[in-house]
């Protein structure tokens, strides 16, 4: 489980967080979903530490990780896989040493070990036979999917995944979604994943959180965001007007 | 004030650089790659303009030696001092500041703005001591052998453009070259190399590491990096004269 209490944060005296208090949980797929440009981002960035928050705490676990030091938090982090929007590939590296480097980095195993993970994890997003392409020769959504792979090489306790569907195809993007689901379902992960796709909301969203404006706007779990009655939340679920069609038709039967 | 930020800064960072790799294989690896891409990789560029720079010392040494009073010898000793003194290390090191600073903050300052430091910091990788430190390492190592190659190549060049203008003799020349050959310019010369390797990659990984924005951004960075480290050279080139020469 990962806590968020009272953060917030602001960029120049531009203010982009306000006071968020929300739980993760374990075991789950949390969403983060919320309109381009509302602070999704940043607030996950601010949860593992890559922006300093102005004020409030962040618990991994009961483990209070505002409070700590560089190496206190190089601990937990080895325990965090993420996701990042534009994947973040090493370009000087091959898909395989993607994956493959943070395993050579923090553990023991052995080499056909690390060989055998990494094959295990490209086969699970699909890039069996990938093992050798630089990233600059894979495709955006390949350069998503390697970028999750090199997510979970380590087995993490808590997997943050923004936008892991951006870009895909649908046929793809619900592969990559039900992966997500299945090891966090499967290794008791706290998954958190930032998204705007209305599909992976309802098809993987055990708990969500919108956020609107830089403030936790609304949660739920995707059944009850059909018929939330937040304004907001009904005008970034029904953005569409074939979506808005389909309400009213509902709504008069 | 806003100078003094930065070199406070520029500090702090040296002290992240400066601790102990996560793990020692990945920083041999690391660091030998660097040799090759910062110091192998200037060969040709050094050696192009060692050879000129040496041949054009020696001309114009020749040229403007009228006075019969002056010793034959005169131009191999002026082109031997000159460049062991200067040249070689300072003027080199500015080349290189070009080359060598530019490239390695666009470097970091790519990787800073498409995440990828990010993404090292998330895996909990000192981001700093892994990039920072095996560059730092490759200039201290192959910054002084640079030096050297430049300094012997500058000597041939000068005696290159003496015969072909046949403004002296080899023997001359070479007598030149060994009179009032003092051991001690070297340890100089070495010591402001290594200097001088130091404050380029370290200021160049500097502007690098903490680039905002986009490429824009990056180039900006990159072309501050060069003037930044020149200048760092410049001033650290009249202090340790002072220190070296003078006391
Ligand atoms: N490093 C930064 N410096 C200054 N402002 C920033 C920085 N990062 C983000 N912002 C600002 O914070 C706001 C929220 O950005 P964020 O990236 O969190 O949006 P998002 O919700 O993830 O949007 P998207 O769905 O488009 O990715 C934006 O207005 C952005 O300009
Ligand atoms: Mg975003």
């Amino acid at each position: 489980m990962i806590e968020v209490r009272q953060l917030s944060k602001s960029f120049n005296g531009q203010q982009i967080l306000f006071d968020i208090d929300h739980q993760f949980e374990k075991g789950k797929v949390n969403l983060i979903i919320g309109q381009s440009g509302q602070g999704k981002s940043v607030l996950a960035k601010c949860m593992v530490g890559l922006y300093e928050p102005d004020g409030g705490q962040i618990y991994f676990d009961d483990r209070n990780f505002t409070n700590m030091d560089r190496h206190e938090r190089s601990l937990i982090r080895q325990e965090i896989g993420m996701l990042f929007q534009g994947a973040a590939l090493f370009d000087s590296m091959t898909v395989e040493q993607n994956v493959m480097f943070p395993l050579q980095m923090f553990t023991q195993m052995t080499k056909a070990e690390i060989q055998k993970r990494t094959d295990y994890c490209l086969e699970r997003v699909n890039l069996e036979g990938s093992n050798l392409l630089m990233p600059s020769q894979c495709s955006g959504g390949m350069q998503k999917r390697v970028g999750i792979a090199r997510a979970i090489a380590m087995r993490p306790r808590y997997l943050f995944c923004d936008e892991p569907n951006s870009g895909l195809d649908p046929k793809t993007s619900i592969v990559i979604d039900n992966l997500i689901q299945d090891i966090t379902r499967e290794f008791e992960i706290t998954t958190v994943v930032i998204t705007h796709d209305m599909n992976s909301v309802m098809e993987i969203g055990d708990q969500i959180v919108f956020i609107h404006e830089g403030k936790k706007c609304w949660s739920g779990d995707r059944h009850s965001i059909i018929d939330s009655g937040n304004e907001e939340i009904e005008n970034f679920v029904y953005a569409s007007s074939f979506m808005k069609e389909i309400r009213s038709k509902l709504q008069k039967k | 004030m806003n100078l003094l930020k930065q070199f406070g800064r520029y500090i702090l960072m040296l002290g992240v650089v400066f601790s102990r790799p996560n793990r020692f294989k990945f920083f041999w690896n690391q660091s030998l790659l660097e040799i090759e891409h910062i110091g192998i990789n200037s060969l040709p560029i050094v050696a192009l303009m060692s050879t000129f720079m040496g041949a054009v010392i020696a001309l114009q040494t020749a040229s403007s030696m009228e006075s019969p009073l002056l010793p034959d010898y005169t131009v191999g000793f002026i082109t031997q001092s000159s460049t062991i003194l200067e040249f070689s290390p300072t003027i080199i090191s500015l080349i290189l500041a070009g080359k060598v600073g530019s490239n390695v903050a666009s470097e970091i300052g790519t990787m800073r703005i498409t995440e990828q430091i990010d993404a090292l910091e998330i895996m909990g990788v000192n981001s700093l001591n892994f990039l920072v430190l095996p560059k730092v390492v490759a200039a201290l190592v192959f910054f002084p052998v640079l030096v050297v190659f430049s300094m012997s190549l500058s000597m041939l060049g000068g005696w290159l453009a003496l015969l072909v203008s046949d403004l002296t003799t080899t023997e001359i020349y070479i007598l030149g070259i060994r009179s009032f050959f003092n051991p001690f310019h070297i340890t100089y010369a070495l010591t402001k190399t290594l200097v001088f390797g130091f404050l380029i990659v370290s200021i160049a990984s500097f502007y690098g590491y903490y680039v905002k924005g986009g490429s824009l951004d990056v180039g900006r960075a990159s072309t501050q990096a060069v003037v930044s480290s020149s200048i760092a050279i410049l001033i650290a080139n009249f202090i340790l004269t002072q220190i070296m020469l003078l006391s």
